[in-house]
């Protein structure tokens, strides 16, 4: 495929706001998960929890958009320099040729799980200050990025669980390819809300404890939330340094709705299409952020796709140990660290591991190395058997 | 700027008074009235008996529209790349984790909540059709139609193979049906492919466009057009119904309309 440069780019989870805390907590093996009462759920449970949404203003002219997820969305827009970059590419191209994709799972949904706590006793209608539009809808986050740069060009959520906002990337790839757009905004929002909490809870899969990826004694999810985002213009434009979007993969299980293919033959068919599309063998790739939720099947299904196409020697780890599953958001917290790890040359040891699973002989990491790095990949994996690898590479000097 | 040739293979709609495709150019052509009937939405045949019984309206709706354009390009359904696009999703199911959630025992139903993901309809299609390729599920609120393709499209030229567009709405029950008032099911399908084939009905290319929407003579489909999302694409349909060459522009997001050119 087409490389693409990005061109900028940010993120914010538990790890905090923009670049430099997450480094840090790279580097210092820092997660931030924590055990917290978090609304009205009634026992205490493990979360990824994004610092300060409470007190984040949106503007006024897009008050009908507030709601904890693009109260996450405009915090995340504002690290790192990124709105400045938007604007610059907007002066380069126009309002009408930069597109808007991001991922999400439930977008705003808690705005409406609250709102049905608050049904009229007589009529059952919702409160009258109630914005589906602009809150739960899929769409409104996207539609809350677009108004708040003032684009007119495409827009949309891909809304594929887990892997949604790596298959954005993709999706960017190809409105680039085929002339549509100059750049685009890329990335992912997704916000904690009881949907999850208790659904991943009804099907036994989140763990009474900060998560542990690839533990032999691995037990389930935590929830997390994060917001990503990268500006993506052609690869031509790269300089020594920058960093690439060199290879997409996508597939579907084919298999069940909730639980991978056993010996995750979607994922393999993903990362193999991701290596093709960007030119490369397994050998290649330096470092593999795992998708690494912490379910044991998860978990099992992903070692022995890595295992069947890399062998016992690429270095691979989750970072979810340290954010969280940012669900909807994770293809793209994922991808801006690797992209961080390409750059400073880190490669992620695992946080919440202790005992690696000895069925997984994968290289995983479970201290943080410090080494330079060419290609490396992200793997996304969600319900419905919706897979997407992704390869970054750094432009050498 | 218009982008090359996108090639339609296959066409399909379900919806009020549109039962198929044959029945819907019709009425577009005018030769048959617009009477709004309900939607019958079939059985998931495809699916195994355990998955069949767990599934409602949205993924009946998006799999009978699915189906239906596959067969009108005789195609198959396992080799083609696969794109869903919806406004609501499963809305009857969102609608019932949303009171279980309000209620003081919160006892979801993990069925329930692995079908709330925006993908369920296309988690089901892959285990209905085996399809291993890639699954892309998007919504774009009142732009899913066009923002689904633009998807397809952009999916064909890269892949360098055809696609198949599901989009499918349907309503949610009461309080949001206020909110989001979808009056009837509605879904439309296409397989597009990136070269011409012998099974070509059509070419269209794509650009954006600052120019005044195409909008339904009859009263009845305009305002279908304007209430369900896939019925965004009726101006589309109505030229593909003509059978003639011509250019029409449908609703996509605000300032950026599509503009489709249609050629033999």
């Amino acid at each position: 495929m087409q490389a693409l440069r990005l061109s900028a780019y940010t993120l914010t989870s538990a790890l905090g706001a923009g670049l430099s805390s997450h480094l840090d907590a790279l580097r210092q093996q820092r997660g931030g998960i924590v055990k917290k009462h978090w609304e009205t759920v009634e026992s205490d449970v493990c979360v990824g929890e994004v610092a300060g949404l409470d007190q984040v203003q949106l503007r006024p002219e897009l008050a009908a958009y507030d709601c904890r997820n693009n109260r996450l969305a405009q915090l995340g827009l504002e690290q790192d320099g990124f709105v400045a970059s938007v604007q610059e590419a907007m002066a380069r191209y126009g309002t009408g040729r930069i597109g808007v994709f991001l991922g999400s799972s439930t977008s705003g949904i808690l705005s409406s799980e609250v709102a049905y706590r608050q049904r009229d006793p007589l009529t059952g209608s919702l409160p009258p200050e109630h914005r589906y539009r602009e809150t739960h809808n899929a769409y409104s986050v996207a539609d809350f990025v677009r108004h708040y740069f003032g684009l007119s060009g495409p827009a949309v959520v891909v809304s594929t669980a887990c892997s949604s906002s790596a298959k954005v990337f993709a999706t960017a790839q190809r409105m680039l390819a085929a002339g549509l757009i100059d750049a685009a905004i890329v990335g992912g929002v997704d916000s904690l809300c009881l949907t999850t909490i208790y659904g991943f809870s009804s099907l036994q899969l989140v763990s009474p404890e900060p998560c542990r990826p690839f533990d032999g004694e691995r037990d389930g999810i935590s929830v997390g939330e994060g917001a990503a985002y990268a500006l993506l213009e052609r690869g031509e434009l790269a300089q020594a340094g920058d960093i690439l979007l060199t290879g997409v993969g996508e597939s579907s299980d084919a298999y069940h709705m909730s639980s991978p293919h056993p010996e995750g033959l979607g994922a393999r068919m993903a990362m193999q299409q991701a290596l093709l599309s960007a030119g490369l063998q397994p050998a290649d790739i330096g470092y593999i952020n795992l998708h690494g939720t912490a379910t044991p099947s998860n978990d099992a299904a992903e070692g022995a796709a890595v295992l069947s196409l890399f062998g016992t020697t690429t270095p691979c780890s989750s970072t979810k140990g340290h954010t969280g599953h940012t669900l909807g958001a994770a293809g793209g917290i994922e991808a801006i660290i690797c992209a961080l790890a390409l750059r400073a040359g880190v490669l992620p040891g695992g946080v919440g591991t202790r005992q690696l699973d000895s069925a997984l002989p994968c290289h995983y990491l479970l201290q943080t190395r410090e080494q330079a790095l060419r290609h490396v990949l992200s793997n996304s994996f969600g319900f419905g058997g919706s897979n997407c690898s992704l390869v970054f590479s750094q432009v050498k000097a | 700027m218009s982008t090359t040739s996108i090639y339609l293979e296959g066409l399909s709609v379900l919806g009020p008074g549109m039962a198929n495709w044959e029945a819907t150019a019709a009425c577009l052509r005018g030769e048959q009235d617009f009477v709004a009937a309900e939607v019958v939405l079939p059985a998931v045949m495809a699916l195994p008996a355990t998955e069949r019984r767990r599934v409602g309206a949205a993924v009946k709706l998006a799999m009978a529209t699915g189906f239906a354009a596959v067969a009108d390009a005789a195609a198959d359904a396992a080799q083609l790349a696969n794109i869903f696009s919806s406004t609501g999703g499963d809305c009857d199911n969102c609608h019932n984790l949303l009171e279980v959630l309000a209620s003081d025992e919160r006892l979801i139903s993990p069925t329930r909540f692995h079908n709330s993901v925006h993908n369920a309809p296309a988690g089901y299609w892959g285990i209905a059709t085996g399809c291993t390729s890639a699954s892309t599920s998007l919504c774009a609120y009142d732009a899913t139609f066009a923002a689904a393709l633009l998807e397809t499209a952009t999916q064909a030229w890269s892949s360098g193979q055809p696609c198949v567009l599901i989009a499918f709405d349907t309503a949610y029950p009461e309080p949001l049906y206020t909110q989001r008032p979808i009056p009837y099911p509605m879904g439309v399908g296409m397989v597009l492919s990136p070269q011409r084939t012998a099974a070509s009905k059509a070419a269209m290319q794509l650009s954006f466009s600052q120019d005044a929407l195409d909008v339904m003579a009859d009263a009845g489909l305009e305002q279908l057009r304007q209430a369900i999302p896939a019925a965004r694409s009726l101006p589309l349909l109505h030229l593909l119904a003509s059978g003639q060459p011509g250019r029409v522009v449908i609703e996509y997001l605000a300032g950026c309309a599509l503009a489709i050119e249609v050629a033999a």
